[in-house]
């Protein structure tokens, strides 16, 4: 398909609204120091913490993710747009708002908090509150695509297996989940970059302490207050990292196609 | 295609003649107006959001034709704005710190004049639960106590203040700022905080505040200064005058800031 030529222009001028503020970005970094600005303990802290508890909250994401796609994807009952709508929410939800639900949930005098309390698991200001509230706003990220990819799947191969005399369990592990695994990737990864990113729920959740709930968004915001420099320089990082995910999905869709 | 950029660009002009002429009408109207309509944006730490929107309508009452336009950040969020050439008249600033910071850059009309202090607090959940009575029970205890990261001018002060007391609080959380630390103490989250006494004052019956003397020997003091970047330097001053005047302090003590 060609695409009409005056199309050009405003696609330009996204694309142009998108990149210059990272090129301004870019500017502004102090390149002569930006190793010794990024390389601070409080920043190496940070960004450890953030890939780890990122990683953490990607697996839980597959974990719940994985099935709930399935169900959404592969069955049909009574207020089921109702549910998937629900699920979605953490998205279009700003993730303050999705911080106080989890704090009047996991909190001390939350709903389930004083139970857990009970049972000696303390979240309030833990890195599980961290990985419980990424989890909370990366998950619709995995369900969506997976469910997606499940779709465009079709199910004639599962239908196959099965008259073949393939038991459920057998057909999801060796049909279905196969089929959709590049969807799966790249749910995962997007999930991932999600957590990355979060800032709003984990501030408003689990608090900010160094090594132990200050993730990297957390430390940039906390950074502008004294060296802003260090802020810049760590945006950038950011930046880096989130570009390189992205690379990542890319590369496993291309590898689907 | 041809069409379609036509019509996009008639759309454009058509945008471009109407912007202009309500443009004039506005100009029309200021010309009718027996006084021209002025306005004073005023950059203001947090903690003043309360006390200097009691101020506004007093303020405006006394200079007709006069509109008062808040900004309320923290003060380094506000000097980076100023900074970045925020269209600004008057700077209030929460520390004496980030004010200097305006005036090193050169953005200062004249001396700032400090017009409040503040000192801290502690503060807890309603009731107490975790029995505090004193700062020295802030460290050493398994209580959950959350401060302002040191970085913010209320973790500072906290970090002073423990200096002073002699003794190590090891937080639960350094928080961002003193509606976080509120927040968390607020909901239970939290047993004990430090914020500032304007601020247990405001947060009203959602958490208990609790004095210790050792807070006198960290007083925040509160800068107040009009910009040079203003359009209308004596109206900013005539703000800044009006928020170090008796009307002013007196608004500024019922929220529970003293005199510098």
């Amino acid at each position: 398909m060609s695409v009409p030529r005056w199309v050009y222009v405003p696609a330009a001028a996204g694309a142009l609204f998108i990149v210059l503020p990272l090129v301004a970005m870019a500017a502004r970094v102090e390149w002569s120091q930006f190793f010794s600005l990024i390389g601070s303990d409080s920043s190496r802290a940070a960004l450890w913490l953030s890939l780890r508890t990122s990683a953490a909250s990607t697996v839980l994401c597959v974990v719940l993710g994985v099935p709930m796609a399935l169900v959404l994807a592969r069955t049909t009952f009574r207020g089921q747009g109702a549910l998937r709508s629900l699920v979605l929410l953490p998205l279009v939800l700003p993730p303050v708002v999705g911080g106080i639900a989890l704090l009047y949930t996991f909190g001390r005098k939350g709903l389930l908090g004083e139970t857990l309390d009970v049972l000696g698991w303390q979240i309030a200001f833990s890195t599980t509150a961290v990985v419980i509230a990424q989890t909370f706003v990366s998950l619709p990220f995995l369900v969506v695509s997976l469910e997606g990819s499940l779709r465009t799947a079709g199910q004639q191969y599962e239908v196959v297996a099965a008259t073949l005399g393939a038991r459920p369990t057998t057909v999801l592990r060796r049909v279905t989940l196969p089929l959709v695994l590049p969807g799966l990737a790249a749910g995962a990864v997007l999930s991932f970059a999600r957590a990355l990113g979060e800032f709003g729920a984990t501030i408003t959740f689990a608090g900010s302490l160094e090594g132990v709930t200050r993730t990297l968004p957390l430390e940039i915001y906390l950074q502008r207050e004294t060296d802003p420099d260090a802020a810049v320089a760590l945006s950038l990082l950011l930046v880096v990292v989130a570009v390189l995910v992205i690379g990542l999905v890319r590369g496993t869709r291309s590898s689907a196609l | 295609m041809n069409r379609l950029v036509a019509t996009v660009a008639a759309g454009l002009l058509l945008s471009t003649v109407a912007a202009c002429s309500s443009d004039a009408g506005g100009s029309s109207d200021d010309a009718r107006a027996a006084d021209k309509p002025r306005s004073v944006t005023v950059f203001a730490a947090a903690s003043l959001k309360t006390s200097f929107e009691q101020m506004k309508p007093k303020f405006e009452a006394a200079n007709p034709g006069t509109t008062v336009t808040f900004n309320f950040a923290g003060s380094s969020d506000l000097v980076a704005q100023i900074q970045q050439g925020a269209p600004a008249d008057v700077f209030a600033s929460a520390d004496t710190k980030n004010m200097d910071k305006a005036a090193a850059d050169d953005l200062v009309e004249g001396t700032p004049a400090n017009f409040a202090t503040n000192t801290l607090e502690i503060v807890t959940p309603p009731g107490n639960p975790g029995q505090v009575d004193s700062i020295d029970d802030l460290a050493g205890s398994d209580l959950q106590v959350v401060l302002c990261a040191p970085e913010v001018p209320c973790g500072a002060a906290a970090e002073s203040v423990e200096k002073a007391a002699g003794i190590d609080i090891k937080p639960a959380s350094e928080e961002q700022s003193v509606t976080d630390v509120l927040n968390k103490v607020a909901t239970g989250e939290a047993d004990a905080g430090l914020v500032y006494v304007t601020d247990v004052k405001a947060a009203g019956d959602s958490v208990v505040g609790v004095t210790f003397p050792e807070s006198a020997d960290v007083v925040n003091t509160y800068p107040i200064a009009a910009l040079s970047g203003s359009k209308n330097v004596e109206l900013a001053q005539a703000f800044a005058d009006f928020v170090t005047g008796t009307e002013g302090q007196a608004i500024l003590e019922a929220a529970g800031f003293a005199k510098p």
